[in-house]
């Protein structure tokens, strides 16, 4: 907000350390109560981030060994240093280190080529399965050459990607699906995705996990074995469709009565209606309680590990168990809570652009 | 010659409450129906029955010689046939005034897009707003919304225009570049509907107006007749009320 300052051409030659003082002044110390309230926070943050940058920056041990390490105060950033690779890849073959980190790549990749909505059609979303197709073509390998990793060597951050971005692009229409259906006119279908909704809703992630690694393979036809990690996937995706479905359900209700009564007047049909007039003002209503729910989706898929697969959150407490660096979980956590903390960060931010860019001239 | 719209005896419940008493009106192709009453009268509900917007209970409703009930296909002809305007427009705010008249041609009709925008853009000249047609609805002001939600009716090329309050939500100053759009509508021979406190327009385009209360036709009459010389009780009140 100080820049508003500089904006203003008149106080634009002010120097720049008056123009702080100035923007203190009238933001942090305008009465006295908020002077006071300014002062406790301030030393709050003193208070703590002094600690907690000591730890990590300028007590750190950034070079030795174990041994070096316990003898010092600070974080033992050897141990990252040491173990990272395994955090982020699990016991996925050391040589073919490669594969993974070109399909993060291009995930991160296609990530940005997203972000301008004037390329959101048709081709972007065949992209976004297309890019499925490479991550399990680099991954799994067995064509062209590549040599096949076996599914239970996959593991950390791709894994983690894999479930919460297949369980986003996938539970997002269905969510949308289940929120038409329970708002529609079929009373069968209306029953159907209520039950659905509510049973999902109705229990915790975990059993729906326990389920879909006990319980799926009994309700498999003979001969189809399902990995443990497409269960999961799948189980991830009822369980988020469920949730998305609640919200796209009040973006529905949001939308003015009105809008639905012009759309009938003008004779569009219920799928016309919803997809043309309906679901566009909807899903921008709904942008942050969707951002939100996949944020929260993101982080529950650490879940996976009492599956025992090796997500990020597992392989992390993987790492710790190595005898010659026991003793290190807080730096192990730190570190992959800055990995999962970028990637909510990012979505939350870019959730703001949306709503920025959705907001069609003038008021809506 | 057969009416354009027929109601026989027809009834509407809002659970308990009897909003539409046994309605008997008869519309002939052309013809120009102000229908007008004090609030909760169902005057709105009436003509919102007209293309199901409200489902009626019993009694029948036939529009262009197509009977109005649950038969779905029914259904989609009669909207096809019956444009509506609304007290507070329902322009889609995500679309641009275009596509906002574009959007049931292409998609109902199946007309092609250069075709439909053509239209549109005739349209819009009539309603003098051919200039803001890239701009969004939330960028016009009340008048020209509502003129643009009469060309995006009209786009639908519709037999019958029913109009709900059309210039109850507007500011003063707009109320007249409205009803002279509709005027010009009338003009050309377009059977419509209106519910409406505009006593002049009535007087000006109305064939017929019709005086509603507690969910009754209570008086039909020409509009010289009826503002001058009302017969019932009740439309003598009302119009006391509304003319001061």
């Amino acid at each position: 907000m100080s820049l508003k300052y500089t904006k203003n051409p008149e106080k634009r030659s002010l120097p720049m350390m008056q123009g702080f003082a100035k923007w203190m002044k009238k933001n942090l110390f305008s009465t006295p109560i908020n002077s006071a309230i300014s002062l406790i926070l301030l030393g709050l943050l003193v208070k703590l981030l002094g600690p907690f940058l000591n730890w990590l920056v300028f007590n750190a041990t950034w070079e030795g060994t174990a041994q070096t390490c316990r003898h010092n105060d600070g974080a033992c950033l050897v141990f990252i240093k040491e173990k990272f690779i395994f955090i982020l890849y699990g016991f996925y073959p050391r040589e073919l280190l490669w594969r993974p980190t070109l399909a993060i790549a291009f995930f991160i990749g296609l990530c940005f080529y997203s972000r301008e909505i004037s390329r959101w059609n048709k081709r972007l979303l065949s992209y976004w399965l297309i890019l499925i197709l490479i991550w399990a073509f680099l991954l799994k390998g067995g064509l062209f050459g590549l040599e096949s990793v076996s599914l239970d060597k996959w593991g950390g951050l791709p894994l983690t990607l894999i479930l919460a971005v297949i369980g986003i692009i996938f539970s997002y229409p269905l969510g949308i699906l289940l929120a038409l259906g329970r708002t529609g006119y079929l009373p069968l279908v209306r029953s159907f995705c209520l039950g659905y909704i509510e049973l999902i809703r109705g229990v915790p992630m975990i059993s729906l996990l326990f389920m879909a690694s006990v319980m799926f393979p009994l309700f498999l036809p003979d001969g189809l074995v399902l990995p443990k990690l497409m269960r999961a996937q799948i189980a991830i995706i009822m369980f988020m469709s469920a949730y998305m479905a609640e919200v796209v359900r009040g973006g529905l209700a949001a939308v003015d009565k009105g809008q639905y009564e012009a759309a009938d007047a003008l004779g569009l049909s219920y799928w016309q209606k919803m997809l043309k007039v309906i679901l566009p003002q909807a899903l921008k209503i709904v942008i942050p309680p969707t951002v939100n729910t996949a944020i929260g989706m993101f982080k529950d898929t650490s879940l996976v590990l009492i599956i025992a697969l090796s997500d990020l959150l597992m392989t992390t407490k993987t790492s710790l168990k190595d005898p010659k660096w026991l003793g290190f979980s807080v730096e192990a956590y730190v570190f992959v809570a800055l990995i999962y903390f970028i990637f909510c960060f990012s979505m939350s931010r870019y959730s703001k652009r949306l709503e920025k860019e959705f907001s069609y001239g003038g008021r809506s | 010659m057969n009416p354009m719209i027929k109601l026989t005896d027809m009834n509407k419940w809002f659970d308990d409450f009897h909003v539409l008493k046994n309605i008997n009106l008869s519309v002939g192709e052309g013809e120009k129906i102000v229908i007008c009453g004090p609030s909760g009268s169902g005057k709105s509900t009436l003509i919102r029955c007209l293309n199901r917007l409200e489902a009626h209970q019993n009694g029948k409703i036939e529009i262009n010689g197509i009977p109005l009930n649950d038969n779905l296909k029914n259904l989609q002809e009669i909207r096809k046939e019956v444009g509506m305007v609304f007290q507070h427009f329902n322009l889609f705010p995500h679309l641009s005034i275009l596509e906002n008249l574009t959007l049931a041609p292409q998609w109902v009709h199946k007309i092609p897009k250069e075709e439909a925008e053509e239209y549109a853009m005739d349209l819009l000249r009539r309603v003098a707003i051919s200039d803001q047609a890239y701009k969004y609805p939330g960028q016009l002001s009340g008048g020209q919304q509502q003129r643009v939600a009469i060309a995006r009716s009209l786009c639908m090329k519709p037999k019958i225009m029913l109009f709900d309050e059309p210039t109850s939500a507007l500011d003063p100053e707009m109320v007249k570049e409205v009803l002279d759009v509709m005027v010009d509508l009338a003009k050309e021979g377009m059977t419509m509907l209106c519910v409406t406190h505009e006593m002049g327009f009535a007087k000006q385009v109305a064939d017929r107006v019709i005086f509603m209360d507690e969910g009754e036709i209570v008086e039909e009459a020409d509009p010289e007749t009826f503002f001058s010389n009302p017969t019932h009780p009740r439309s003598i009140e009302f119009l006391a009320q509304i003319l001061h």
